[in-house]
């Protein structure tokens, strides 16, 4: 699938916690089949737009949000359930942590809740699921462990499968290889290019290099602005704006 | 000179601190030390088994009749209808307050469960008396409202704020991420404290029951007052009981000091330690096994 229509659109999207104002009047259309890449320094609201687009934001009783989001014409604050939503729009946190049970029912635990209980299409689910996470090699003799038996990166590959089980259309990752060494980040670096091909993917990192080697847009937010959106390439060769060029060349953040 | 003072002072300072760390621990041999002193004399008239296990207690009659077997099962009947009221009730209560209820309404109920806490047991006993036994005896038709179950609602509500609380505590060290990943993947709120919640508060809430059960066990004073006081084999939960505790409290100013009676009172009081002793370490087995995790 090639990078099509408006998948997610955004209009003049706010965030306060409290007094203080995360995400300042955002804007932004997300096309099907692409992965953008959200890049700036920390405090600049990426995380709370993310958590805006599952309403993950609603558990904190302090965050309010303004603004409409829409996910295929669908207002997801209005128009949807948030669990009905969490499902078509999956999420990977910074800090891989699998539930408390064994491999196979961290995977299984999103569809049985969502009332698959054949047994059959759950073992499919988790062999492709994990298949697609990259990890199958790694646990296919051992599904049955607990889940925290796993090293950090296989936990965020885990992570990652748990979440393809609920084929989502959306995936949010939120600097998903922060705590992980190199080579487990090009393993998840590896699944998220993969899964483009059929899923929409929103990629938050501090990493300025990874959001250049997988993004197809980028975008750069900074104290609750997004500064700069634009293909990937030209952010990183020919960025517009003096800021995106500091941020990106090192010289703050 | 000024130098030498400063390490006089630091080295007083130091042993000051080490007499005040190690106190506890020597009250508690100490205490242990003469329980065990004052009870084991009680075995020159009565063997262990016959202590434990024999159906009679008349300790004035002639000759005096040791068995503890009613009292120990009066206070596991009133103890196991406490804690069949309490540990439902105050688990449900924790969640409640964790992870449901508003914010405002979270500090109004927990300032209740505190002001629960600090009522006296003498005033809680004084309520049974005058409300719970008259109320039982009519609603149920007994021939008298002093019986185990009064004393186990009774208990009840002394061991809620402990439950309550050491389970609200367990309930909020459950990581936020392990919410919110669950959350993230569709489920409802529901959902997420049945599967999760419950799963990562487990060995804090195990823990919350058994300083539950601690707190009920040693309990004297309501029980006394409600629950009848007859030392015998309770066949139902409707009927007088005497537990360990209340046993002691009534009893002990009146045995005369050195007759079995007077020692056997002080046996009562080593089951009851070890009892607690029990309990207790349970419960810290439970909560390190959480911390762990």
């Amino acid at each position: 699938m090639t990078a099509g229509g408006v998948k997610i659109s955004v209009q003049d999207l706010s965030v306060t916690y409290g007094r203080v104002r995360a995400l300042k009047g955002l804007s932004i259309d997300v096309l099907d089949g692409e992965i953008l890449t959200i890049i700036g320094p920390s405090n600049s609201g990426k995380t709370s737009f993310l958590r805006c687009l599952n309403r993950l934001i609603d558990l904190d009783a302090q965050a309010k949000v303004r603004g409409r989001i829409r996910l295929d014409e669908e207002d997801i604050r209005n128009g949807l359930s948030s669990e009905d939503l969490r499902k078509r729009v999956g999420m990977i946190f910074a800090m891989p942590i699998p539930l408390p049970l064994s491999i196979r029912d961290n995977i299984t635990y999103g569809p049985r809740m969502s009332g698959q209980i054949d047994k059959a299409a759950l073992e499919r689910i988790v062999v492709e699921s994990l298949r697609a996470a990259y990890l199958w090699d790694e646990v296919r003799d051992r599904l049955g462990q607990p889940a925290q038996k796993l090293s950090g990166g296989q936990q965020q590959r885990l992570c990652i499968a748990r979440t393809l089980a609920l084929n989502p259309e959306v995936i949010l990752f939120d600097e998903p290889t922060s705590g992980l060494d190199p080579i487990s980040t090009a393993k998840v670096e590896e699944a998220m290019i993969e899964l483009r091909k059929a899923k929409t993917i929103i990629l938050v990192t501090n990493n300025t290099k990874q959001a250049a080697r997988v993004g197809s847009r980028t975008a750069f937010f900074l104290m609750g602005d997004m500064i700069e959106l634009g293909p990937t390439a030209d952010m990183f060769t020919v960025p517009r704006d003096r800021r995106t060029e500091d941020y990106i060349v090192g010289r703050f953040g | 000179m000024k130098r030498s003072l400063r390490r006089a002072k630091e080295f007083a300072l130091e042993r000051l601190l080490f007499l005040s760390g190690t106190a506890s621990v020597v009250f508690v041999v100490l205490i242990f030390v003469f329980l065990l002193r004052e009870g084991a004399a009680v075995f020159g008239h009565v063997s262990l088994g016959h202590f434990l296990g024999a159906k009679f207690w008349y300790p004035i009659s002639s000759p005096a009749k040791l068995g503890i077997l009613p009292l120990i099962l009066g206070s596991l009947l009133v103890t196991a209808g406490a804690l069949a009221i309490a540990v439902p009730l105050g688990i449900a209560a924790a969640f409640y307050i964790a992870e449901v209820a508003p914010k405002r309404l979270r500090t109004v109920l927990k300032s209740c469960v505190e002001i629960l806490s600090a009522i006296p047991s003498v005033v809680l006993g004084f309520l049974g008396i005058t409300l719970l036994v008259p109320f039982l005896k009519n609603f149920l038709g007994l021939p008298t409202g002093l019986t185990a179950f009064s004393g186990s609602l009774m208990l009840a509500f002394m061991a809620m704020p402990t439950i309550i609380t050491i389970s609200e505590d367990a309930i909020n060290a459950v990581p936020r991420e392990y919410k919110e990943g669950a959350v993230a993947l569709g489920a409802t709120h529901w959902q997420t404290l049945v599967r999760v919640v419950i799963h990562g508060a487990f060995p804090g809430i195990i823990a919350a029951a058994m300083l539950g059960i601690g707190r009920v066990i040693g309990e004297t004073m309501a029980v006394m007052m409600v629950t009848g006081n007859a030392a015998v084999i309770p066949r139902t939960i409707f009927e007088p009981v005497r537990t360990l505790t209340a046993t002691i409290a009534a009893e002990m100013g009146e045995a005369a000091q050195g007759t079995p009676h007077y020692h056997a009172l002080f046996a009562v009081g080593i089951v009851l330690f070890l009892i607690s002793f029990a309990i207790n370490l349970t419960a810290d087995l439970f909560l390190n096994r959480g911390k762990k995790r």
